[in-house]
Formats: C-alpha cells, sequence, structure tokens
C-alpha cells in the first residue's frame, strides 16, 4: 500500500535577478514526499538545495529571489498562490524548519524556555503558564538534561549540541507535519552528530512527522533517509531509495561522488575525482548540465536537454539519455558521423 | 615500521599550553583553560602523522604552539634536534622557512588586496629563498605544480573559487621550500568531490618533493586515507596512537572505537555497531579527575575516577591510556 503523500514538489523554479543578469538557483526541482517518511536532498555547494527548502517556506530573500513556476503542494495546497496569513498558519504549524547553525536562529538574550514557549502562544491558545510547561516538556522530549534548569537559560549557556536540541523543541512544538532539516548536524562533532541523528529517528517514529533532511553528507544520508534526491546545478538528477542509491548509482553524477568519498573501511592510493566544475548558474549550458564533465557524454547529451524521468518501469528517477531508448540510436548516429 | 628507525624530525616532548582566563571578580579563584596538557610525540622525515578530534580538543592549538603563534606554556618542541622554543626572532622566522601551514579557510590568510604573483613573491622574499631573477621561473613551476594555470598569477583572491583558493595556500606554502607542512583542516571547508582533487594533489606533492605532514582532522575518513600514523586527542591530551593499519583496525581506546562508529557511513555493515556516547565534552576549565573520558566512557570504573591512565604501549607501534585496554581488545568490538 502506497503512503499518503504529504508534499509535492513540481517543476519549482527560484530565480535570482542581479547585476550580472539572472541567477537559476533552483531549475525545475521536482519531488514527492510521502507521510512518515525522510527525505535527503544532497548534492555540492551551490547546487541550489538550500535554495529549494527555503522555497518550500516562500522565505526567498524578495527581491532578488522570486518564485517563477512551480508548485509547491501541501495536502493538495499550493503554498506558492497561498496569502500571507494563511502561510502564517503553515509556518512552524504545518511545516518547520531546523538550520545548520542554531546559535544564528535563537535570540541571544531571552532565555530558551521563553523562546519556545512564545511559538507554541503563537499557534495555539494556552496560557503562559501552560505554554511555559509545555516548553519544559518538549526539552524533556529531545533530550536535554534538567530542562527545566536549562529552559531558564540563555543560548549562550548551552553547547552547540544543546542548542540543536533547542532548535528541535521549539520545531517540534506544534507537532509539524513535515520537518525540514538544513544541514542540522553539520556544526556538530561526530559524537554529537550521531546522537542528534538518533534523537531525530526516535522522534519522528514518536510524532510520525516526515522530514526533508537537506545535507552535503552523503555518510549522514545514508543514515537517516529512506528516499534520496540528488541535486546538480539546479535541478534533481536522480530521485530514488537511499537503498538503491548507494548501492548502484545511476548517474554519472552520483557515480563520482560516492566514489569520490575517501572509505573509512579499506586504504586506497587515489581518490577518485569529478574533472572540471560546476557550470555557472548564470549560463547554463542548452544540453546535460553534467555533459563537460562526464565521461560517458555524446553529441545528444550536448544537444538537448535530458529529462526526470523513471527507469525501465521502476521506481527509481534519473536525468540521463544513458537510461532512455534514445542513447543506442545516439550511439549509431555518432558513428555515421565520426567513423 | 622503517620510518620509526630514523631520527625525528621534529619532536614534541611535554608540551603545555595554557590560556588564562579572565576573572570574573577580584576574589573569584583564577581560572586557565588547558588547552593542551602534557603531549609528546614525534614527526619523521617523509610521514603523515595525522592528529584527530573532536572541536576544543587542542589539535589545532597543537599546531599552532609548535609553530609558536602561542608562546607554549611549558614544553619544548624540537626540529631537527635543535629547541624551538628558545629561538630568538630572527631565528624564529628562519625555522618559519622549514616548517609551513595550511589553513581550513584559505580566504581568510590571503591578503585580499594582493595578487597571487605579489604574494609568492613577498613569501620568497621574506625566506630569501633566491635571487630575484629565478623567481619567475619559479612561480611558473609552482602553478603548474598545482595544477593552476599561469595568467591567474595575476589575479586576486577572491576571483577564485574554494578548491582554487586551496591550491593557492599549497602554492605559498610549498614557494619556500619548506621541509614540515602542517595542515590544519586543510580539506574540511571543500566540497567532497574537489577535497578528493586537493587530497590527491598533497600525496602527490609529498612524494614528488619529499615532504612531511603534520595532519590535523576531525574527519576520519580523510585521515585513514592520508595518514602513516594516527594520534587521537580527547580534552587536550593523547588517548591514543598508532600506525594507521593498527588503529582503524584494532582500536584499544573507548573513545577512538566511539569516534570510529560515529562515523555515519554508506556502509549498511557499519550501522549495526553504533555506539552512542552519552553528553557532551567536558570543560578543559575543569576537566574531570583521572581518566578525563571517565565521564562518558562505557566501561568506566572506579580505578579510572582517580587515576591518570599514562599512555603505554601495547605494540612497538601502538600507545594508549587506558586502564583497560587489553580487556578491550580482546573483548569483540561492541
Amino acid at each position: 500500500m502506497e503512503p499518503e503523500v504529504v508534499l509535492q514538489v513540481k517543476n519549482l523554479k527560484t530565480y535570482f535577478t542581479t547585476s550580472k543578469g539572472t541567477a537559476k538557483a533552483v531549475d525545475g526541482v521536482d519531488f514527492t514526499l510521502h507521510k512518515g517518511e525522510t527525505l535527503g536532498i544532497v548534492g555540492e555547494s551551490g547546487c541550489g538545495k538550500s535554495m529549494t527548502s527555503l522555497s518550500l517556506l516562500r522565505l526567498i530573500p524578495s527581491p532578488p529571489g522570486k518564485i517563477v513556476d512551480g508548485e509547491i503542494l501541501l495536502n493538495n495546497k499550493d503554498i506558492v498562490t497561498m496569502k500571507e496569513d494563511e502561510l502564517r498558519k503553515v509556518r512552524g504549524n504545518q511545516i518547520s524548519m531546523i538550520f545548520q547553525e542554531p546559535m544564528t536562529s535563537l535570540n541571544p538574550i531571552i532565555p530558551v524556555g521563553e523562546q519556545i514557549a512564545e511559538t507554541v502562544r503563537l499557534h495555539q491558545r494556552l496560557s503562559r503558564k501552560a505554554a511555559w510547561q509545555k516548553a519544559v516538556d518538549l526539552l524533556e522530549l529531545v533530550g536535554l538534561p534538567s530542562p527545566e534548569k536549562r529552559a531558564k537559560q540563555e543560548p549562550f549557556q548551552l553547547s552547540g549540541g544543546m542548542r540543536q536540541r533547542v532548535m528541535i523543541a521549539m520545531a517540534l512544538a506544534c507537532t509539524p507535519e513535515v520537518l525540514i532539516a538544513d544541514e542540522p548536524t553539520t556544526a556538530l562533532d561526530v559524537t554529537i552528530q550521531a546522537q542528534i541523528l538518533e534523537l531525530m529517528k526516535d522522534l519522528q517514529k514518536q510524532i510520525g512527522m516526515s522530514i526533508i533532511f537537506i545535507t552535503h553528507d552523503l555518510g549522514v544520508v545514508s543514515e537517516v533517509c529512506d528516499q534520496v534526491a540528488v541535486m546538480y546545478a539546479g535541478q534533481v538528477v536522480e530521485h530514488r531509495s537511499a537503498r538503491d542509491l548507494f548501492n548502484s548509482p545511476l548517474h554519472p553524477y552520483t557515480q563520482g561522488l560516492l566514489a569520490s568519498l575517501p572509505k573509512i573501511h579499506e586504504n586506497q592510493e587515489e581518490l577518485q575525482t569529478i574533472e572540471g566544475a560546476v557550470p555557472s548558474p548564470y549560463d547554463y549550458p542548452a544540453g546535460c548540465r553534467f555533459a563537460d564533465r562526464c565521461q560517458h557524454a555524446r553529441a545528444i547529451c550536448r544537444a538537448e536537454a535530458p529529462v526526470l524521468e523513471a527507469v525501465g518501469g521502476t521506481e527509481s528517477k534519473v536525468r540521463c539519455f544513458m537510461y532512455t531508448e534514445k542513447w543506442e540510436t545516439a550511439a549509431e548516429e555518432e558513428e555515421v558521423l565520426c567513423p | 615500521m622503517s620510518v620509526m628507525e630514523k631520527e625525528p624530525i621534529l619532536e614534541v616532548n611535554h608540551l603545555k599550553q595554557y590560556f588564562p582566563l579572565k576573572k570574573e571578580s577580584l576574589f573569584s579563584p583564577k581560572q586557565t583553560v588547558k588547552a593542551v596538557d602534557d603531549i609528546s610525540f614525534k614527526l619523521y622525515p617523509g610521514e603523515t602523522l595525522s592528529i584527530v578530534g573532536e572541536s576544543g580538543c587542542g589539535k589545532s592549538t597543537t599546531g599552532r604552539s609548535i609553530l609558536r603563534l602561542d608562546e607554549p606554556t611549558e614544553g619544548e618542541v624540537l626540529f631537527n634536534g635543535a629547541s624551538m622554543t628558545s629561538l630568538s626572532k630572527k631565528e624564529l622566522r628562519e625555522m618559519r622557512g622549514d616548517i609551513q601551514v595550511i589553513f581550513q579557510d584559505p580566504y581568510a590568510s590571503l591578503n585580499p588586496r594582493q595578487t597571487i604573483r605579489k604574494m609568492l613573491q613577498e613569501a620568497m622574499t621574506i625566506q630569501n629563498v633566491m635571487p630575484k631573477k629565478q623567481m619567475e621561473a619559479r612561480m611558473l613551476e609552482l602553478m603548474s605544480l598545482v595544477g593552476l594555470r599561469p595568467e591567474y598569477l595575476e589575479r586576486y583572491p577572491h576571483e577564485f573559487s574554494g578548491g582554487q583558493r586551496q591550491r593557492i595556500g599549497i602554492a605559498r606554502a610549498l614557494c619556500v621550500n619548506p621541509k614540515v607542512i602542517i595542515c590544519d583542516e586543510a580539506v574540511s571547508a571543500l566540497d567532497v568531490s574537489i577535497q578528493a582533487q586537493i587530497i590527491n594533489l598533497l600525496k602527490r606533492m609529498q612524494r614528488d618533493l619529499d615532504l612531511t605532514f603534520l595532519f590535523i582532522s576531525h574527519d576520519l575518513s580523510v585521515v585513514r586515507h592520508i595518514s602513516d600514523r594516527v594520534i587521537v586527542m580527547y580534552l587536550g591530551s593523547i588517548v591514543e596512537i598508532a600506525d594507521k593499519d593498527s588503529l582503524f583496525d584494532r582500536p584499544s581506546h573507548p573513545y577512538t572505537r566511539a569516534l570510529l562508529s560515529a562515523i555515519p557511513s554508506t556502509d549498511e555493515q557499519q550501522k549495526k555497531t553504533r555506539i552512542i556516547l552519552k553528553g557532551d565534552v567536558p570543560s578543559p576549565i575543569n576537566p574531570p579527575t583521572g581518566c578525563r573520558f571517565h565521564t562518558r566512557c562505557p566501561f568506566a570504573t572506579d580505578l579510572c575516577k582517580t587515576d591518570v591512565p599514562e599512555l603505554r604501549a601495547l605494540t612497538p607501534t601502538h600507545k594508549v591510556a587506558c586502564h583497560y585496554a587489553e580487556t578491550l581488545l580482546s573483548s569483540p568490538p561492541v
């Protein structure tokens, strides 16, 4: 039985207009998030993963940024066309976000318990006292030791890991359906990261929410995600179950990315690299955006842009001509062209 | 191991680096952060020795103390047998030509108003590496060595991407013909595909130019890839030091084990054997008594709370500071 779809993103385009021209930060992103599922969005810096996540709640600084096309359907209601007051009910209530550096999202001079209570009172009709109690309960839920004492402390009195727990508590205050986590463990040490990832997995089981996990760390993705969308140059190039992705990556970019990771369990002489650099978002090539760095590229890759489509009757989607019928005909044509 | 028979190029003896804290009031007791608390190790020519640990464990402070960017509180550092802690300013400058450093964020360590040419020229002039006439040829050689185009010499740091800036950082370190390079989180800020390029470059440089690396990093996968030997630090002291294969195949300190198991992995097998440590790293102002790890250690006993474990040799190439290392080793991994 297919679980119900919570969030569906169709052909999302977020462009930035600057003096240098139009930067296509997000350029036709599609993905689907099911109930109770964790979807990882991975990619290297500048691929548009953070801009995608900000677009989901219309948090793009505007101007210069603008969602120029596409739909973001949350339970079949489109966030892109929503009015501001409706949107305010969605933010924090149905969709919450946590960020990489909790210190920049917390108010430095207000006790953390009060900040959580404020969020609670913004969305629910509760007395101050009840909201405070709820804040303490939430801090206990996220495993902060002696929550009553900690709730009265200011952010600087807490360690990095504790602050991230506070952010998670705040995000969960209204039991959202979707939690967007943008690099939530990147600034933390590995042993603390392991604690936070474990906590997020536990809470997801208890609350039954869906998580969108944005990260550049493929190891983290494989730890926590069910589904993965790999982004490159503003587009999703591969969207599959995490298990399939790590066992047999399809897109040449994903293959290159996995191969360039140093392995902890074996000794390697030389690491594999992906030659070249990402194309500029101001001027994407007409064909496949990875073609210039791809060792399999044929004439068709530079002439036509591939689309994200399912591979041979499976759930796996990939944006590459290698898995389409065109590939073989392209090969024959190439032989005719350069015998 | 054959490297061990050579004379060490750099020797660190009982290095301590304390930072005094500002008093909260006139009568409050004097407090110090013991960032590095009595560590000793040797660096042999041609090897890569890594220091790993979490933030605040003192790994970067160690690097800075060796270079005397911070004056060490106690202990000595010997370079080719000569003490570095008592050098005059002039001698220190000469020594810094032999030991170079590459930092995590090259953008923060490159002068934004100097072209690459100016930067390299200045470094070579200060260290008096060669006559001015030969510099041009040397600069072109360096650029091709680190994989940058010769015309980039005329550009400013902001015109480069992160990976290219790190290549410039490497070129600048190499331009004075150093013997030892300290890499402080040199690849941590880079994307994986770029990180792989820079790691390969560093390894090639080492092979071709006969360099010695002290590689400071929090990333154990990178450390496994690049090192010959590894030091694991926790709260200012060394908990384990071993050659690479021995450390990764038979981690003997409970902290090393936890650290290794905490790395998110794309490998299915690894996920099942996770050790999750409770709590945070204690404060280096008031480190725990006895073994510093006992507050988070799943195997801690009363002995660990009172007695500081010595760093002792399990095998000639594997030292560990834990009272129960043998028992832990004979037990199967948790």
